[in-house]
């Protein structure tokens, strides 16, 4: 019966969402301008089926309702309940609906809320809302039914040991949320387009969308990289596989997109550059999705495959991006340049650190396609790795770094090299001073690691120098936002150059009793324990680790059988100092009866993780600062800000 | 006239993008992975026997002048079943079979010939997959074509059925 509700809703929303795209196209025209004001109800409408509709999802899954093929296909009835719920979204169908659900959501805020734009453009883009959202209906209910029917079965197949994981859990929804909010900067383009309302009013209403989803996407790439790190047991913490940079593309897009929206915001420019950003950020977040879901690529993360509904998505995404793009073709003509800058100045540096996104962006997605490409054309099955895009995109990273430490001290319009000088002096010194200490005391750490390093601390100079000899009670929360989200790129780039130039591996076959050096550490095997789980049977080895003569403390890595379905993973022991982390797995038994021992000393890894936390806490403080200026000023002198 | 073409680049783009999206939807699916050893001596090993009182497997056996096929198989894989008959029928014909049994138990192997019938002049056990690694193998059932030099001529990777007869006679060196 739930499974019935849940599918009636999903047709219910479906029809509000042709109601709103319908509606919304008609009422764009002034002339018909007495129908804007159903729009809004319409699209709230649509968010409550649709959210109703995802929770009648969880509820069979969290009954264990095996009747339902979903159900049956993916959970179990012995799994714990937090999985059973996160199993809803574990899968094909179930994510999509996840999809399509923040999405109508974020139409019903947007219809809700949106007070800045002019009316016939926040129409136009609830319509292009309507538009996406309708797509994704059409793929659930035609290709997809996430209830469908089944009959004769009593137990499910179970959910991938790997995703049974609390930050698994939550990892698919933060990046859907990332992607949905790219969805509504989308849909503001393509409906200022429409309108030919390109200005910093529409910025305005499009930056908290971006900044939202740019957080969200942060928080997703920063967890599903700790995710790997500690779950894989590979001891890697970046594998350059297709899903993570299809993660990662969008995150690209995004940041350069944030950074053009002030640039429009604030000194009218950049029009059609940011226009262009907002559909390409889009395209890369369904580009992500197509690449995740359709199994055209294979990766660790690959998931079911079928052909027709992967060309479902690629003919949606086809009839999305490309009307997007013709419009904008069309369109962007007739839209004038904005106001001009100097190409020494503020603006004319995030120009430069927008091209430099968009190179890497076309970088990781050539890596990421090549491969594709070669096979669909000539039949050779190459892989592109790490060397790669380490070689290729860690240079222009670091570039970029250097940009980004001096965009901020940049005066907007114009500037002159001179003065930059004066300002930049603290932070490049520190980076001098960085760089000889490294050459002197380091050894050979590799070119990127050194220049890694040497850019980290010159940024996290330059990073606070925007608070210099400023009252810091009275500058704004973003100004802090900002400040915050540059030194967490410090923070990031110094901890994975730490840990590319000092980690310490060993890799050892232990009998009982034997000791074995990692670091600054003695690694004891103890000996073996059987444990059992909810739904595995562990295997446990029992470290005991001493650092000098210090008290010797016991880590204990695991061997995981899992029963449903049948899978063998590899439990990493993890231990956090303040200097980094010492990562133990335990591998198979050799034929001798001595057990294999991965190990590794990771000077700093941490920062890594810490850095991407204070990126996004960065992002979090900018969009409470503007969405309370707009607020605050909106109430004040009732105009827009 | 120039700035109106530039702004139809990214559509271009994009649907290039799309093109090679397309194509990779439609390739075949192939996730066969051949053996690197195809052409090459048959690597080194003694397989004891799976079985106790029947013989186990070695390189040695296949430098006779004999040319065999070499079986990679488990009595756990359900596959593997259905190639039996087809490799009764090639013992019938004169052809030698000999099994590599991965991962397996002598009981339970007992009772997978007892139900299937037992095409293998000889069954060596493979405990932990490094004969099956050593060959190239990457699933059951592969069946390898060794000449009478003992050289990999050929791989067949999956189950054998009757359309591929010929062809492995032909490897062998038999008219059908």
């Amino acid at each position: 019966m739930i499974a019935e509700a849940g599918l009636a809703a999903l047709w219910f929303a479906a029809a509000l969402a042709l109601a709103q795209l319908v509606l919304g196209a008609m009422a764009t025209s002034d002339a018909r301008a007495a129908l804007r004001a159903s729009i809004a109800p319409v699209a709230v409408v649509q968010a409550l089926f649709v959210a109703i509709s995802f929770f009648c999802l969880i509820a069979v899954f969290a009954r264990s309702d095996m009747s339902v093929l979903l159900v049956a296909a993916n959970s179990h009835s012995a799994k714990p309940m937090i999985y059973k719920i996160s199993g809803t979204w574990g899968n094909h169908e179930g994510s999509m609906l996840m999809w399509v659900a923040i999405l109508g959501v974020a139409g019903a805020t947007i219809a809700l809320f949106e007070r800045k734009l002019r009316a016939d453009t926040k129409v136009a883009t609830l319509a292009a809302q309507g538009a996406i959202a309708l797509g994704f209906y059409a793929f659930l209910l035609i290709a997809s039914n996430p209830f469908a029917r089944i009959t004769g079965v009593i137990e499910g197949q179970g959910l991938n040991p790997l995703l049974q994981d609390p930050g698994l859990a939550f990892h698919p929804p933060t990046l859907y949320a990332g992607y949905v909010g790219m969805s509504a900067a989308f849909s503001f383009a393509v409906g200022a387009l429409v309108t030919r309302n390109v200005g910093p009013e529409f910025a305005r209403a499009m930056r908290p969308w971006i900044l939202g989803a740019w957080i969200f996407l942060t928080i997703g790439i920063t967890a599903g990289s700790y995710w790997a790190y500690y779950t894989l047991g590979w001891g890697g913490w970046w594998f350059w596989d297709p899903v993570e940079n299809a993660s990662l593309m969008p995150w690209l897009a995004a940041t350069a997109l944030i950074h053009s929206v002030t640039v429009l915001a604030t000194r009218d420019g950049l029009r059609a550059w940011t226009i262009m950003l907002a559909v390409l950020a889009f395209s890369m977040s369904m580009v992500g999705t197509f690449l995740v879901r359709s199994g055209v690529l294979t990766s660790v993360h690959s998931f079911a495959v079928d052909p027709q509904r992967g060309l479902f998505i690629l003919e949606l995404l086809a009839v999305y991006i490309g009307g997007a793009l013709t419009l904008f073709a069309l369109r962007v003509g007739t839209v004038s340049e904005g106001t001009r800058f100097d190409p020494f100045s503020r603006e004319a540096a995030l120009v430069a650190n927008n091209l430099l996104l968009t190179v890497i962006l076309i970088v990781v997605l050539a890596g990421t396609l090549y491969p594709l490409a070669l096979e669909g054309f000539t039949g050779a099955k190459i892989s592109v790795g790490a060397p790669y895009f380490n070689s290729v995109a860690g240079p222009l990273a670091l570039v970029l770094m250097l940009i980004m430490a001096m965009g901020p001290m940049l005066r907007w319009r114009s500037d002159r090299p001179g003065l930059l000088l004066r300002r930049v002096a603290p932070a490049v010194v520190v980076g001098a001073i960085a760089l000889a200490l490294l050459i002197a005391l380091a050894g050979p750490i590799g070119i990127l690691p050194l220049f890694g390093l040497t850019v980290a601390a010159l940024v996290a100079v330059a990073s606070v120098a925007p608070l210099w000899k400023r009252n810091l009670t009275r500058t704004p929360l973003f100004t802090y936002g900002m400040v915050i989200a540059h030194l967490g790129c410090a923070v990031s780039i110094a901890g994975m150059a730490s840990e590319g130039a000092f980690t310490k591996e060993n890799l050892v076959a232990v009998k009982v009793g034997e000791t074995q050096p990692i670091g600054p550490f003695a690694v004891t095997f103890a000996g073996l324990r059987e444990l059992p789980g909810p739904n595995y049977a562990a295997l446990e080895g029992v470290l005991l680790v001493a650092k000098g003569t210090g008290k010797p403390f016991i880590m204990a890595p695991q061997l995981r059988q899992f029963r449903d379905p049948p899978m063998l993973t590899n439990h990493a022991a993890i231990r956090t100092f303040w200097n980094g982390q010492l990562y133990l797995t335990i591998g198979e038994k050799e034929i001798d009866g001595r057990w294999l021992l991965r190990m590794w000393w990771k000077p700093f890894v941490t920062l890594i993780w810490l850095g991407g936390a204070m990126i996004a806490l960065g992002g979090a403080l900018a969009l409470l600062g503007r969405v309370r200026r707009d607020l605050f000023a909106g109430r004040r002198v009732g105009a827009p800000a | 006239m120039k700035r109106g073409l530039i702004l139809w680049l990214p559509l271009a783009l994009i649907l290039m993008l799309f093109a090679v999206f397309w194509v990779g939807l439609h390739r075949q699916e192939n996730h066969d992975i051949a053996s690197q050893m195809v052409g090459k001596p048959l690597p080194l090993f003694t397989a004891p026997a799976a079985l106790p009182g029947q013989p186990g497997a070695a390189t040695a056996d296949f430098r006779d002048g004999k040319p065999r096929l070499l079986n990679v198989f488990a009595s756990w894989c359900v596959p593997c079943v259905a190639e039996v008959p087809v490799l009764m029928r090639l013992k019938a014909m004169g052809v030698e079979v000999v099994g590599i049994a991965v991962h397996d138990t002598a009981p339970a192997l007992d009772q997978f010939l007892a139900r299937n019938g037992n095409p293998y002049a000889r069954i060596g056990s493979d405990d932990q997959s490094r004969i099956q690694l050593a060959l190239g193998s990457s699933g059951v059932p592969e069946t390898f074509v060794i000449d009478g030099q003992g050289r990999i001529v050929k791989q067949h990777i999956g189950v054998v059925g009757e359309g591929d007869v010929p062809e492995l006679l032909a490897a062998l060196g038999q008219k059908p």
